[in-house]
């Protein structure tokens, strides 16, 4: 089990009064109180995507500005009391997991679109903004915004910005850090602070790109500027089935030497092929080891010149199937078991964990041979989804959490998977974030003295390490941490 | 100058001449080549430590998008290499050799120390979008590393983009790994003769609001001879498609009818439209004279045309879509807050890019910070170079 600090008990016994001082704060209003202090309402809040680990917060206060989040961190850093910020609760990496001492500073209240510009190509939103509901606000005028991660629907932008996520389409359009302006955010002094702003890189130090990505280690950020883009023409996907992991990875690699950047390139393995067939009804071919979904984009012509050019390099690699789209209702047939893929998993397993990790693509073959044995090994059922244009491996590990021996073994296994990555030239998380999940992996990836350093910067923005204080950095040698109880 | 300059010749014996510099509380003036030296303030050191020595491509996986290169190698070797296997750097980084009016030639490290990103920065991302991976010296002799050599990665703290445009003050890169794209196999460009900049501005916008995938859009207020557009009179409106052929001439043609309303449109085949574009990436449209000050100002683009006019020069370059500004003029205290002042009213940035060194020691190159996050700057600098010995002065006095 993962290792939370000790709570500082002058703060537990000051509970009444903490409630108490934010209500204050954070009257509430229409939409309800603005604090949340009962423990059967803090239920709700006690865990998020990563529902193993659970822990009830000290209290919840649900701000609706930017200057309420301001007062109510003033009052926090005045009184040593700690803070986790949360967006919809989606983290996989257990990056809103609460601590029994923290308050819970939950956004989803914020969730105004402030500012849309079409001729300026930008929005501006609030942290609480779902992800898809950028979007969806300006899909209409045939712009959208490009990070799409699985969780879309749910997901909010603040959460997006700390957990640097990605999606299906990152190989061509980016990560989020690629698609934001600006930030405004409020520091654990409760300074209300703007970086960036509706301008390409603003001169100085890249406070936006420092932030993106910093798992509310930094700062609570309340409002986003991100970037829209105008749709391509249209898009199309194709399927292409093949007999073995290192015949789909040889012929990704003659994807990208052709110069086809394709907008999406997924490559799903053979148990995840069979779990999405069984529950999307997709026509995947169940014989085929490997299979990859491949779209492009631009006019009706543009997409048959190179899907055309696409399923000759296919053609070389003896494929099992090779099928086009002919229309946008085949492409949302062959999209359908992907994007279903955590669901299929969810039907034949009760309970699975979502790793994520990145490779160099090349070392595909190797890692998931790698895995097939460790899945042996420790009697646990796998299966891998890939972005196999930026190396991103999601292997999906079931078991049944109902046996605290299959949850560990889970547990165990996924470390394995990670350092895998590592010792290949990857990364322990791609798009998901280090959490409390991969915490404790953190000294596989990075030496001591780089660890501290990485510390040392956060105690730059955080030096009585209020923010988020358990998650990123491994507890042990954090001085930080060892005097905070 | 030989005694006063550094050239270690690996990494180790980099961080072991910045622990001495850091032992002693020296000064060092951080640089590749030199050939940006005199970009922002002048450094106040007495020797320099280059990283000319750390040179070569230490990994290039074409199918992985992945090259990995030591600080001091030189960008026209990195293009070649990356040539020959028909990929580019996406940035598409300036030399700005004729600008600085220098024959060294510019370095990897020192790209991405400064963040310089050319035209396609509109459409394919800045430098440091691509820095994937770091290994850098900090201001006491510590190597560390940071990011990686995959195209995602969100693990721990993302120093690749703090020291990335910090223009050597935070640390000395000693190696960067960078995402690349294959180079499109062709492209082509319209120019638009428009009546004024503020249309100029509204039809880069209706090109880059446009499902066509443009990758360059820029405003020339006077064409000049620069770029093979002689014979088209300015201001005019360059935009441009990178792809396959077939793409790019459907691509434009129907652009051509988007942009019909906005004035005359021209075709620039391939050769034209290359020239078009190296002239606009290395800033000559502008024709900034020898002696001029140069400013980079960032804005939102529709702000673009507001921001040349407020400054009073005659002289400006708009790429970015018109959000980035170029401005020439008089290199004195009174025009520098003019263009100041000019940034700050449109919301932007500014950068005193170039100019004489009275002027760029006298006045704040960059714009200020609000005092809480300058306060964050400060601690964070005083992390990573506690004695502050790492290119003393260059963005800013007495930091």
């Amino acid at each position: 089990m993962i290792r939370l600090p000790d709570p500082k008990p002058a703060v537990l016994a000051r509970r009444d009064e903490i409630v108490a001082a934010l209500r204050a704060l954070v009257p509430g209003g229409p939409l309800g109180e603005g604090v949340i202090g009962e423990a059967l309402r803090l239920k709700p809040y006690e865990t998020d995507g990563l529902s193993a680990y659970r822990q009830p917060p000290l209290a919840v206060v649900l701000p609706e500005t930017t200057e309420q989040v301001a007062a109510v961190l003033r009052y926090c850093h005045a009184n040593g009391i700690r803070v986790v910020p949360r967006g919809a609760g989606t983290s996989l990496s257990g990056g809103a997991l609460p601590l029994a001492d923290a308050v819970v500073i939950g956004l989803m209240r914020m969730n105004r679109i402030l500012e849309v510009d079409y001729e300026n190509r930008l929005a501006v939103v609030e942290a609480g903004v779902t992800n898809l509901g950028i979007t969806n606000h300006v899909a209409g005028d045939g712009f959208f915004y490009a990070p799409d991660p699985s969780s879309q629907l749910a997901c909010m932008i603040g959460g997006n910005v700390n957990m640097n996520s990605g999606g299906a389409h990152c190989l061509k359009y980016g990560v989020t850090a690629n698609n934001l302006l600006g930030l405004r955010l409020v520091t654990i002094e409760g300074e209300i602070l703007e970086v960036g702003g509706q301008h390409l890189d603003a001169a100085g130090y890249d406070w936006l790109g420092l932030l993106t990505g910093s798992e509310g280690q930094l700062a609570i950020v309340t409002e986003v500027t991100v970037r829209i883009l105008r749709a391509a023409e249209g898009q199309r996907a194709m399927l292409a089935a093949f007999k073995g992991t290192e015949i789909a990875g040889a012929a990704v690699d003659a994807i990208i030497a052709s110069g086809i950047i394709p907008v999406a390139l997924e490559f799903m393995d053979k148990p995840c092929i069979h779990a999405c067939e069984a529950f999307a009804h997709a026509g995947y071919p169940l014989e085929a080891e490997a299979m990859l979904i491949i779209e492009v984009e631009g006019s009706t012509e543009e997409q048959d010149r190179l899907l055309g050019q696409l399923k000759e390099i296919c053609g070389r690699f003896d494929p099992i199937s090779l099928k086009v789209a002919q229309s946008a209702e085949e492409s949302l047939a062959i999209w359908k078991g992907r994007k279903g893929a955590f669901g299929a998993v969810g039907r034949i397993s009760p309970d699975y964990l979502c790793m994520d990790g990145t490779i160099p693509t090349g070392e595909l073959p190797h890692v998931l041979k790698r895995i097939g044995e460790m899945s042996a090994a420790y009697g646990l059922q796998v299966a891998n989804v890939f972005h196999a244009g930026d190396g991103n491996l999601h292997p999906l590990i079931m078991f049944d959490a109902n046996d605290p021996a299959s949850f560990h073994k889970a547990e165990a296994f996924g470390a394995d998977i990670l350092k895998l990555c590592v010792e290949v030239g990857g990364c322990l998380t791609g798009e998901h974030g280090v959490g409390v999940e991969k915490r404790d992996l953190m000294g596989v990836q990075f030496t001591p003295a780089e660890l501290a350093l990485q510390r040392a910067v956060k105690g730059a923005f955080d030096p009585g390490w209020l923010l988020n204080p358990a998650k990123v950095f491994p507890l042990e040698d954090n001085p930080a941490l060892q005097h905070a109880a | 100058m030989s005694e006063a300059s550094l050239a270690p010749r690996d990494e180790a014996a980099l961080a072991a001449a910045i622990a001495a510099a850091h032992a002693a509380a020296e000064p060092l003036a951080i640089e590749g080549n030199g050939s940006k030296r005199d970009l922002l303030r002048p450094v106040q050191a007495a020797r320099t430590l280059s990283t000319r020595g750390l040179s070569g491509i230490t990994l290039y996986r074409p199918q992985e998008l992945i090259v990995s290169a030591l600080a001091g190698t030189p960008l026209a070797e990195i293009e070649a290499a990356l040539a020959e296997k028909g990929q580019h750097l996406i940035a598409e980084p300036p030399t700005l050799s004729a600008f600085f009016g220098t024959d060294r030639a510019p370095t990897i490290g020192g790209l991405v120390a400064t963040n310089l990103s050319g035209p396609r920065r509109i459409a394919g991302g800045a430098m440091r979008d691509h820095v994937m991976g770091i290994r850098a010296v900090t201001g006491t002799g510590a190597v560390f590393r940071s990011g990686g050599r995959v195209l995602k990665n969100v693990t721990g703290l993302d120093l690749c983009k703090l020291l990335t445009g910090a223009h050597g003050t935070l640390g000395v890169l000693t190696e960067v790994t960078l995402k690349v794209l294959p180079a499109p196999a062709s492209s082509g460009s319209l120019a638009v003769q428009v009546a004024d900049l503020a249309t100029g501005v509204r039809a880069l916008s209706a090109g880059l609001g446009s499902p066509f995938g443009v990758s360059g859009a820029a405003l020339l207020p006077q064409a000049g001879p620069a770029g093979g557009l002689a014979g088209l009179p300015g201001p005019l409106a360059l935009l441009r498609i990178e792809d396959f052929a077939e793409s790019v001439a459907y691509r434009l043609g129907r652009l051509r009818e988007d942009l019909a309303g906005f004035g005359t449109v021209a075709l620039l085949a391939e050769e034209a439209s290359l020239a078009a574009w190296r002239a606009v990436r290395e800033a000559e449209p502008l024709g900034a004279a020898p002696g001029e000050a140069v400013w980079r100002v960032s804005v939102k683009p529709s702000a673009g045309p507001g921001v040349a006019a407020a400054a009073g020069l005659d002289k400006a370059l708009l790429d970015w879509g018109g959000g980035l500004v170029w401005l020439a003029g008089p290199a004195t205290p009174d025009q520098h807050a003019r263009v100041v002042a000019a940034a700050a009213a449109a919301g932007g940035t500014f950068t005193l890019f170039r100019a004489p060194e009275p002027l760029r020691a006298a006045v704040a190159v960059l714009p200020e910070e609000p005092p809480a996050l300058a306060a964050i700057g400060r601690r964070v600098k005083a992390v990573l170079d506690p004695k502050g010995i790492l290119n003393p002065g260059r963005m800013r006095a007495g930091a």
